[in-house]
């Protein structure tokens, strides 16, 4: 539980840094080193499956964001504004309140309500033939949910081809 | 409870950066800070103590398995997440390449 709450901690400081930080590129980083240890988090937290998508997908954003800023500006140029980051303090600090507050109605961290999961679980396989039951959910069980995560995409990547397109409508040519 | 708080913590400072910077850039990290936050919240609630991972080879009713439901939301939402962290990444490439800038400020003077 110790290595658990360490990962937590040095989480949360890299995402204190890559809020903070000057450098685009270094901020960048820090967010991966955000995304890498959630990886681990899932693999503490019993989900296998979700570290491996976690880590291709980490690998995957982190590409997406040097090509955007190798196209654009390696420094933070923005000038520090008092009144606006007093605001998000007071926000942020309502917004933490608040949710603490919300999750005391939660079952306690380490026994979930699992109601609709022991269904799953007792009859997943036999229902399905997938040994693996988070497969089996989401192939199986909600496979429209599947669906519509590749129809998502699908539009994202159109969405990016569109607005990254460099030839408009040409006349006369 | 303690690691819901930490959870609780990583959203607030993505929700800072989103409300305070005025980088394009950092507007899109804090977008990603979130989405990592929300992700590990929900996973953290479908935890068990001592569960295993739900994969089994024969019928089995006596380990404890964690709750396959959340893992398998989130699954879907971790791509989705790079989808839209794609799109935002696009717009910003091309805001600099008419613009020129990605402070927000400049932005807003030129606009008049």
């Amino acid at each position: 539980m110790i290595a658990f709450y360490a990962v937590l901690v040095f989480m949360i400081v890299s995402a204190i840094i890559a809020c903070e930080i000057k450098d685009l590129l270094g901020a960048v980083i820090a967010m991966g080193a955000v995304g890498f240890s959630q990886g681990l988090l899932f693999l503490m937290l019993q989900a296998p499956d979700l570290a491996i998508t976690q880590v291709v997908v980490e690998v995957l954003t982190l590409a997406i964001f040097i090509a955007a800023i190798s196209r654009s500006t390696r420094v933070d140029t923005t000038k520090h504004i008092l009144p606006a980051s007093i605001v998000g303090i007071c926000v942020l600090v309502l917004v933490i309140i608040g949710t603490i507050q919300a999750i005391g109605f939660l079952p306690p961290f380490g026994s979930p309500l699992m109601r609709v999961s022991d269904f799953y679980i007792k009859n997943g396989l036999v229902q399905t033939g997938a040994p693996n039951i988070i497969s089996a959910i989401i192939l199986d069980y909600r496979g429209y949910d599947t669906l519509g995560e590749a129809t998502v995409l699908f539009t994202a990547t159109i969405g990016v081809l569109v607005i990254l397109r460099n030839r408009g409508k040409q006349k006369d040519k | 409870m303690l690691p819901y708080v930490f959870c609780i913590i990583l959203i607030g400072i993505g929700l800072y950066t989103v409300l305070t910077k005025k980088n394009l850039l950092k507007i899109v990290i804090g977008f990603c800070l979130i989405e990592y936050g929300v992700n590990l919240f929900i996973v953290m609630v479908g935890y068990r103590w001592n569960g295993l991972p739900p994969i089994m080879l024969t019928p089995d009713d006596k380990t404890l398995f964690v709750d396959p439901i959340p893992q398998a939301l989130v699954l879907t939402a971790i791509v989705i997440g790079l989808a839209t962290t794609a799109v935002l990444l696009a717009i910003v490439i091309r805001v600099y390449k008419r613009y020129g800038t990605l402070d927000l400020t400049e932005l807003k003077r030129l606009k008049g």
